[in-house]
């Protein structure tokens, strides 16, 4: 490489690094034919009915069961993998209906669906609102709907929708609605022992059981009875099917109990999913792990690249980064704001807590302790949260 | 929550969806249900592309960071179907993926396209995955026109995938976010020909005199005596303008002399030097030309005072010009226009410096105080500076 070459370079390597691309070390030509350059999604490539289906829709791309049928399958791809790409799939085949001044219900649902997964919870409830105008008793609108108003924060709503939804649909999963927004609610207690029992008592599909014991656990969690919610974080897992949500919920209960070690365990391989790579750093980094720089770095970059297309979903876990990862809390404190405008679940409220703490701005929390107060939330570790808040404002600032 | 339906009964047909009945509830609705549940704040990285244009003149080279992941939904590469996209894999496809990608990429300069060549691929680690990184030639017909980049590629597959594009040209970068709503880009018209890079180098040149105190100081702290000349171990005035005049322009001449050959051979890469190494010398460089002022021990003219320590000044310009960026095409001229800036503002200096001095240059206040003083001033601040630039430290307002 001459001098001018190595000029050029050493100013083009200047400016990435300046923009913050992503860019990793130098790109390569592999040696070996054999070597492994990426693993596809086990749900994806193992799925024949995957690839059927695809088929079948590229012959006649207009057919609306086909292509719904399609999404479904892709949306279920994105979910298991954490990857959002197949979000995108999913709004790809259904392109004929997407814009349509009045799409199909079916359509509206995964539009929903969609919009909800990019967290534009007002795009979601506007087509939820005309699926049920078309069809009041559609089940899935009602429980959607009572989901997306339980993560804004508007319980009163959710509930209602909650119980609408378990009128009509008298499984599992109608008691599960009402019990996780109910424990939000200052009804903690008695939500996990209706729960419990329906529960124990219902032969439900394994995705239902996977849903109510993770609920279990984590109202477990915030009524402080930690070797119960253990027991139903493990329940969950043993049933087999991946969640990422189940894997970052247990990881989050496990770096609380202080065990760091059990963490890398369960995540061994997981960086897709930035959730997942999240709790291996805070993991790492308890252990003074040498592996925290690369997962740190990997995660830095996928923030940099999601600021870049304008995309807000990932603030919660910015914020947490940014507090633990490198230690910037009163940008952390920023983040952690901005997502409790947009998302309201105990989570939320205790990022907002712990970057004010850290950030020496008890002040700034006062929105999140005012939410408490008005919904009566029950959670010993946000309880924790506002006593040190107070101790700090008596003694400082 | 995650739940997935793999391995399950399709899920209904909408239009049997569409009239509920109580009977036909089963197990395939709930799995459907259970997929709409929010995902509350997990986050993940979408499909991005990095799309890099380097333009130089008519020509540009690309580099184009795509996915696996993605080209394995778009071409299908794991052939054996196991689940993992091998090298052998994917340079089996090669051709396939070039022609696929940079059919679905326009680069253009007015009406007329440009031609893009595939050069060669590899492969980069990126945050989230494996990318194949193609790289290739834009040969794009001659023209004053900006360039304009359409971009269509997996819109078709994924309305969610984004093209970051970024393009640079000497001195300037442009960056950009491609979708299906602004799938185009059209590049700031650029500088165009010698005379405008002339230009734009000799402006930056004049502006970097004029904020590079060090330079400043150096230049001043040789010119301070000028306008005396030195009898029996003490300063005196000179008589008449011309020997001041002349000695200015002596000084002058040396020091610009010496930096342009330095900042050349910089510039052209055939020495580089380490940028600490290089500020330190400079300050060192003042901090002599002020002890030989207030007490002469270099054994040469105020002229070879000049070149020799000027040599190292033109390290320092060639600094500042590769920050900027330099045109492949019109090195010379960029560095003509640098150079010439920076002789600008030197005369400027002096067009200030040598009416004042020479009219002040009886006194004992220009011998004592600006002479004297002043030299020890710079003095110290060049040794502060010396021992800022030296241990890397930053502690000095200038």
């Amino acid at each position: 490489m001459n001098s001018e070459e190595t000029d050029v370079m050493c100013r083009t390597l200047l400016l990435l690094a300046l923009m913050s691309l992503p860019v990793s070390a130098e790109p390569f030509v592999p040696k070996d034919d054999s070597m492994v350059l990426e693993r596809l999604p086990r749900s994806a490539f193992a799925d024949p009915e995957l690839r059927r289906l695809r088929g079948e829709l590229a012959g006649e791309p207009e057919n609306l069961s086909l292509a719904t049928e399609l999404a479904w399958r892709y949306i279920s791809v994105a979910r298991s993998e954490g990857d959002p790409r197949w979000n995108g799939y999913a709004q790809a085949v259904l392109s004929p209906w997407w814009e349509a001044d009045e799409p199909p219900s079916a359509v509206l649902l995964l539009r929903a669906t969609l919009a909800q997964n990019r967290h534009d919870f007002a795009a979601a409830l506007e087509d939820l609102a005309l699926v049920l105008a078309a069809d009041p008793r559609n089940r899935q609108a009602w429980l959607m709907r009572a989901m997306i108003l339980q993560v804004g924060g508007d319980l009163e709503g959710a509930y209602r929708s909650c119980q609408v939804f378990a009128k009509l649909d008298r499984s599992l999963l109608g008691h599960a609605c009402r019990a996780h927004v109910a424990s939000l609610m200052g009804h903690a207690d008695e939500s996990y022992g209706l729960l419990e029992r329906s529960t124990r008592s219902s032969s439900a599909g394994i995705e239902d059981r996977v849903w109510s014991l993770t609920g279990l656990a984590e109202i477990a969690e915030r009524l402080g009875r930690t070797e119960l919610a253990e027991r139903h974080y493990r329940e969950a897992l043993a049933l087999g099917m991946r969640d990422v949500y189940l894997l970052a919920a247990y990881a989050d209960f496990l770096l609380d109990r202080g065990r760091p070690r059990d963490v890398m365990e369960l995540l061994d391989d997981e960086t897709r999913a930035d959730a997942l790579l999240l709790r291996r750093a805070l993991a790492a980094r308890a252990l003074g792990s040498a592996e925290l720089g690369d997962d740190v770095r990997d995660l830095e970059a996928r923030f940099a690249s999601a600021r870049r297309r304008g995309d807000e979903t990932h603030l919660g876990s910015e914020a947490r980064f940014t507090l633990y990862l490198l230690d910037r809390p009163a940008e952390a404190l920023d983040l952690a704001l901005r997502n409790w405008a947009v998302q309201k679940e105990p989570i939320d409220a205790r990022l907002v807590l712990e970057t004010a703490l850290a950030a020496g701005r008890p002040g700034a929390a006062r929105p999140v302790e005012a939410w408490i107060a008005e919904t009566g939330l029950e959670d010993v570790r946000l309880s924790l949260l506002v006593l040190r808040l107070h101790r700090n404002k008596e003694i400082g600032p | 929550m995650t739940f997935t339906t793999v391995g399950q009964a399709p899920p209904a047909d909408p239009r049997r969806r569409r009239v509920p009945k109580r009977q036909a509830k089963p197990a395939l609705l709930v799995a459907l249900v259970l997929l709409i549940l929010p995902a509350a704040g997990r986050a993940h990285k979408p499909s991005d592309s990095y799309l890099t244009l380097k333009v130089d003149g008519d020509r540009a080279a690309g580099s184009w960071d795509v996915a696996l992941r993605d080209l394995e939904h778009a071409l299908g590469l794991d052939a054996d179907l196991d689940g993992a996209i091998t090298w052998g894999e994917l340079r089996a496809r090669h051709a396939a993926v070039a022609d696929y990608a940079l059919a679905r990429l326009k680069v253009s300069r007015g009406s007329e396209a440009c031609a893009l060549n595939p050069t060669e691929q590899l492969v980069d680690r990126h945050s989230d995955g494996a990318y194949s990184v193609l790289r290739f030639d834009v040969d794009c017909p001659p023209g004053a026109e900006s360039l304009r980049v359409d971009y269509r590629l997996f819109f078709d597959l994924d309305p969610t995938h984004r093209g970051l594009l970024q393009v640079a040209a000497p001195g300037q970068v442009e960056t950009a976010v491609l979708s299906p709503e602004r799938p185009s880009f059209e590049a700031a018209p650029r500088p165009r020909g010698p005379w405008p890079t002339c230009a734009e180098y000799w402006r930056e040149g004049v502006w970097h005199i004029w904020i590079g105190f060090d330079h400043v100081l150096f230049l001043l702290t040789l010119l301070l005596p000028a306008v005396m000349c030195r009898r029996g171990g003490d300063w005196q005035a000179v008589e008449r303008l011309r020997p001041a005049v002349s000695e200015v322009v002596r000084i002058v001449t040396a020091f610009t002399v010496a930096h342009s050959l330095t900042l050349a051979v910089a510039a052209l890469g055939w020495v580089a030097l380490p940028s600490r190494w290089v500020e330190s010398a400079i300050a060192a460089t003042v901090l002599l030309a002020a002890a030989h002022n207030l007490r002469p021990f270099l054994p040469m003219k105020g002229w070879l005072v000049a070149f020799v320590l000027g040599l190292i000044h033109g390290f320092g310009f060639a600094g500042v010009l590769a920050d900027l960026g330099l045109p492949v095409g019109s090195l010379v001229v960029a560095l003509l226009g640098f150079n010439v800036g920076v002789e600008a503002g030197q005369l400027a200096i002096v067009a200030v410096f040598l009416p004042v001095a020479f009219v002040m240059r009886g006194s004992a206040f220009y011998r004592r105080a600006v002479l004297g003083a002043g030299s020890f001033a710079v003095l110290l601040i060049a040794a502060a500076w010396l021992v800022e630039r030296g241990f890397g430290l930053d502690f000095m307002p200038i």
